[in-house]
């Protein structure tokens, strides 16, 4: 099967001449479809600029990173939007939108959905909510849920524009371990159910369980290859 | 067709974000009314004193105006020779025509004796001046010499003459030194130039104005018959007359002497500048508030884009929150506008009343505030980079 996120001698770094920093030095990954793979490494080691790599969020500098099959080098910023629809996105400071109640910021990761209904999105929209356990929460405003809510909220939101590639940054971060656990249940039978690529960026010992390999990263590189956990 | 787009609508950001903010939504409206009403008195009393300056212009029973090309308004009417009226009586599509003495003479208050202005016109009562029909049967009156018909709108520094005509008493005074009785009154209304007006036969304006040239009128009124083309009779006459006369239709004659208002005072641009005031801060206050309002979504908008949210899209919302701004700040202003134009008809006689041209230059100027300031506030987006989310 073709991998869904392919690597290949990627480096990255910020800033110029005397002040300019390696942040990633030659990587190399892959993640399958099915596949979880869990990344792992102290902060400031790179681990977030390889997200944004790999989630179309900023131009490729060198080396190779294949999404879908596609590269991303040198990819045109419209190239780059539409790959970018495929990749449901968890990202730690949530950021949901103030002025819409949970449901409408599920709904608008739904709303990027081609030719479904109002309704159909809605329903989906409630669904992801149920399925996040905020079903008591639907017409609630950030403001009014709790740090926890707010991250399943976003996870939801991620999951209703029905992704093929997930990207998570400490999704149970702010979660209790029981939500914690039924969240990161939640996306591995994604990941198995519907063959999407989870990459999951965590801090958690209490979840590392669920990878079907771990990465580890240290100073911009994978400090010991890919290991399988079985 | 209408269900499918109904089924195909999205969550309607650009209202959420707008009214899940009550506090900053009252404030942009509140500001953008207060531009609508700014521009809509400003404007009103810029049109109101324009259409106060031919309150008289209005009334006369003509399609076409002979002036003289020296006079520049109805306050300083040039004499041109009458003949001229009697050349253009051979024109086939000429009907009839009236001779007008048009003058501002010292009228005597009949009360406190002091003198004032006041706008004369001196026909021969047999002929048609004005459209109102009231009018023919009064001229009669004026066939005695030394005989005047006085507007009863005029100011009230020219006495009461109104009252005491009502009254049943005999109301006598002076123009220019001459005894005058008051025969009759009429209603005509003041204007910007004239305070007051009197009618009076062409004998007895003769009279009062003995220096005035033999053969001279100052306005000369063309009526056509039915079904003419009046703008080729300006044509024919302007060509066949010679030109000491100038040939205006009604609304030629009526645009003369608002022209004359507008371009020689400052009227016209003080009100303007009044309007565009309203519109310059109208601006700076919805320009304030969509730009505070996108820097605070700054890491929504963000997070938008890196869900594949197409930048277009994110400007749309911009545009829309300016739309709606737009649409609900003008309704307000409108309501207010009407009110107060209320307020200034009652209190100055100004006839200041909405209309549709202001109502939608109005709507207009705000809509292109609102657009404006949004696609200045849209540039803020610009900053939202999906790659800062994480």
């Amino acid at each position: 099967m073709a991998a869904m996120v392919r690597l290949e001698g990627l480096r990255h770094s910020f800033g110029s001449g005397v002040n300019r920093r390696q942040v990633l030095q030659d990587i190399s990954l892959c993640v399958d479809p099915g596949e979880v793979v869990l990344l792992t490494g102290p902060s400031g080691c790179g681990k977030t600029t390889l997200l944004t790599l790999i989630g179309a969020l900023r131009q490729v500098q060198e080396g190779s990173v294949q999404v879908f099959g596609e590269e991303l080098k040198g990819a045109s910023r419209v190239a780059r939007l539409k790959l970018r629809r495929r990749i449901g996105m968890i990202i730690q400071g949530h950021n949901l939108l103030r002025c819409l109640t949970a449901e409408q910021n599920v709904q608008m990761g739904a709303d990027l959905l081609q030719g479904l209904s109002y309704r159909a999105r809605r329903d989906r929209s409630r669904e992801w909510l149920r399925a996040v356990g905020l079903s008591d929460h639907l017409g609630k405003l950030p403001h009014d849920l709790s740090g926890g809510q707010k991250q399943r909220v976003s996870i939801a939101r991620a999951l209703a524009a029905r992704p093929q590639l997930l990207l998570a940054d400490e999704p149970t971060a702010s979660l209790d371990s029981r939500t914690g656990r039924e969240v990161v249940e939640l996306l591995k039978g994604l990941a198995k159910d519907q063959g999407c690529g989870v990459l999951m960026v965590t801090h958690d010992p209490r979840i590392l369980d669920v990878a079907d390999r771990l990465v580890q990263m240290e100073d911009g590189q994978l400090s010991n290859g890919a290991f399988a956990i079985e | 067709m209408l269900g499918r787009i109904w089924q195909g609508r999205r969550i309607p950001l650009a209202w959420l974000l707008l009214t899940r903010q009550p506090v900053r939504l009252a404030v942009a409206l509140a500001g953008i009314a207060f531009a609508g009403i700014l521009m809509f008195m400003q404007l009103g009393f810029r049109d109101g004193l324009f259409d106060a300056s031919v309150t008289i212009h209005r009334l006369f029973d003509t399609d076409l105006v002979l002036i003289s090309p020296r006079s520049s308004s109805s306050v300083s009417m040039a004499g041109f020779p009458r003949r001229r009226l009697v050349q253009a009586m051979a024109d086939p599509d000429v009907e009839g025509v009236t001779p007008v003495h048009w003058n501002l003479l010292l009228w005597r208050n009949p009360d406190t004796k002091a003198t004032r202005s006041i706008l004369t016109l001196g026909f021969e009562p047999a002929d048609p001046l004005f459209t109102d029909p009231s009018l023919a049967p009064k001229a009669k009156l004026l066939q005695d010499r030394g005989r005047v018909l006085f507007d009863e709108l005029s100011r009230p520094e020219f006495g009461p003459v109104a009252e005491w005509f009502r009254g049943g008493r005999t109301v006598e005074s002076e123009i220019n030194g001459k005894k005058v009785r008051v025969a009759g009154l009429v209603g005509l209304g003041t204007s910007f130039g004239a305070d007051g007006n009197l009618l009076t036969s062409q004998e007895t304006y003769l009279q009062l104005l003995p220096n005035t040239p033999p053969g001279s009128i100052e306005v000369g009124l063309i009526r056509l018959r039915a079904g003419a083309d009046a703008d080729a009779v300006v044509e024919r006459l302007k060509r066949d007359l010679p030109d000491d006369v100038s040939v205006l239709t009604k609304a030629g004659f009526i645009a003369f002497e608002q022209n004359y208002w507008r371009s020689s005072t400052s009227i016209g641009f003080i009100f303007t500048l009044g309007a565009a005031m309203g519109f310059v801060v109208g601006c700076v206050i919805v320009y304030q508030i969509l730009y505070s309002d996108v820097s605070d979504h700054l890491p929504e908008y963000a997070t938008l884009m890196a869900m594949g949210y197409r930048l277009p899209t994110l400007l749309g919302v911009v545009a829309r929150e300016g739309m709606l701004l737009a649409v609900f700040g003008y309704l307000p202003a409108y309501a207010a506008g009407q009110a107060l134009y209320l307020l200034v008809r009652n209190a100055t006689q100004l006839p200041v009343s909405m209309n549709l041209t202001r109502a939608l230059t109005v709507f207009i100027m705000i809509l292109v505030m609102c657009m404006g300031s949004a696609t200045l506030a849209m540039r803020r987006l610009g900053d939202a980079d999906p790659a800062e989310i994480f």
